[in-house]
């Protein structure tokens, strides 16, 4: 048999069509959540079934794909999803962030700002942000319905009342287009004012949960906050170890059973490009300088 | 009696011509008012322009009723057309239509007459796949909205004349409401149900 084991992308073009209309009602209606017939994929759910399934829509041969997870191209969900298109889409990969027309991500936005043109596709884990406040579907969706979104007040006062701060540090709800309030993924907090006025296409797919959502490009897209409690990003304070950058998202990393740490970039294509720079930091190797043979 | 060599033949490549297609509307979607181009070849029936036919082969099947007003349903070619490559079926009542297909929109109905979704699901909407004299030349309209950086200006020959007037009824609605696909030959411009007018003039 010469027919090909895979359609291309993986995904059989039903199921791609039943997703790309998912996808545009989900930019018709920034923020709400289209439920889809999400599929099985090859990966456990919690591997990012969702952003496969969004990015093997819309991938195409023209497309270059990056992937990162953490921020990190080179960890093992990365790499198999980069493997994954590439063997079954054939579609070249990359680690710049500048180069990519397709960026899945798990749980970080890149350093290095989007463009147009480029498309932003999330793993999102759990996409209802009501969902641990009110654990009935039906409730959650009517309360989207209404647009009543008092109970995550509540919560973000709940924290003022107990810690002094709003304490979430990570999937910090926000409003979109000032109407639906979405679930950004458990990106840091950090993450979220990238998500304003972004001038790429964020689609979010949470494959077990079975709900594509996005927000298009030049969208207002607020974090939650109180007037005298205004919302406010977080970071290590320090310099990465490594380029010495000091306005991006730390990673703490424990080098030793003695207290010993150092602070690096999370996203690794931004930490890089600052090194092949010529930027320094305290923990860094002096250049590797190969001989030739001969 | 049809034979299939009598039916025109759809995209020559069903993958990846989808795929390009998508891409433009999403495009489109994404940037309300922006004009983008279905590049990829397809047959179709004369009576249909190609940006429909390519829009209709990427996103229609069993699962999506398509209503087509008077001027698509009277070339029986089209429904056999859509029948046999989308295998989506046509029906008459047009409140039941994932997508509705007008040759001729200066007859379109009131759009309450499709589908808005409801407030707990407003995806369960109608997009409507309007045929248009010309996405370039013609009055200007002045838009805004989210995919849109500032104003975006479209020029354009609009059937219904008053299609943004009637399109403000997206506004009061919203969640619910009406997307609306415009096509020109392989032109395409998208009006989710996002974009609101802020100027029009000649």
């Amino acid at each position: 048999m010469n027919a090909p084991a895979y359609n291309f992308a993986y995904l059989d073009e039903q199921t791609k069509r039943m997703i790309r209309r998912a996808i545009l009602k989900a930019i018709a209606i920034p923020g709400y959540q289209v439920p889809f017939a999400s599929r099985e994929m090859p990966m456990p759910y919690g591997w990012g079934t969702g952003g496969v399934q969004v990015t093997a829509a819309i991938l195409g041969p023209q497309d270059v794909l990056k992937v990162i997870d953490q921020g990190s191209d080179d960890t093992t969900n990365a790499i198999s999803i980069r493997k994954f298109f590439g063997k079954t889409a054939g579609v070249a990969t990359t680690t710049s962030t500048a180069d990519a027309t397709v960026i899945q991500t798990r749980h970080r936005i890149p350093e290095a700002p989007l463009h147009a043109g480029q498309v932003l596709v999330y793993q999102v884990p759990i996409p209802e942000p009501l969902r641990f406040l009110e654990p009935r579907e039906t409730e959650t969706r009517r309360m989207h319905a209404l647009g009543e979104y008092g109970l995550m007040h509540v919560k973000l006062y709940e924290d003022i009342a107990r810690f002094g701060h709003i304490a979430t540090s990570y999937a910090y709800p926000v409003k979109v287009n000032a109407r639906y309030v979405m679930d950004p993924s458990p990106t840091p907090k950090f993450d979220n004012p990238k998500m304003d006025k972004c001038p790429a296409l964020q689609l979010f797919g949470a494959g077990r949960e079975k709900r594509i959502y996005a927000i298009p490009p030049h969208t207002h897209v607020v974090s939650l906050d109180f007037e005298d409690h205004p919302f406010t990003r977080y970071r290590f304070d320090a310099p990465c170890a490594l380029c010495g950058a000091g306005n991006s998202y730390l990673d703490e990393i424990v080098t030793d059973d003695k207290g010993g740490r150092m602070f690096v970039c999370s996203d690794t294509d931004y930490c890089e490009a600052r090194q092949m720079a010529g930027h320094r930091g305290s923990e860094s190797a002096a250049p590797h300088e190969e001989s030739a043979h001969g | 009696m049809t034979t299939v060599a009598e039916v025109p033949a759809g995209f020559a490549d069903k993958v990846l011509s989808a795929q390009s297609t998508f891409r433009s509307v999403m495009d489109a979607m994404a940037r309300p008012g922006s004009v983008q181009r279905i590049t990829v070849p397809v047959g179709t029936p004369d009576e249909m322009m190609s940006g429909t036919a390519a829009i209709a082969l990427t996103l229609f099947d069993h699962d999506t009723p398509i209503w087509l007003d008077a001027a698509m349903s009277a070339a029986p070619v089209i429904a056999k057309w859509l029948k046999f490559h989308t295998s989506a079926p046509v029906v008459a009542d047009s409140s039941i239509a994932s997508f509705a297909l007008a040759g001729d929109p200066r007859n379109l109905p009131p759009l309450d007459r499709f589908a808005f979704g409801s407030n707990e699901y407003p995806d369960r909407s109608a997009t409507l796949i309007l045929q248009a004299e010309s996405l370039t030349q013609g009055p200007a309209f002045e838009m805004k909205g989210p995919g849109v950086d500032g104003t975006a200006v479209l020029q354009a020959m609009l059937q219904p004349r008053d299609l943004f007037l009637r399109l403000t009824i997206n506004e009061a609605l919203f969640p619910r409401g009406i997307d609306v696909v415009l096509v020109h030959d392989n032109s395409i411009v998208a009006i989710p149900r996002t974009t609101r007018l802020v100027a029009s003039g000649a």
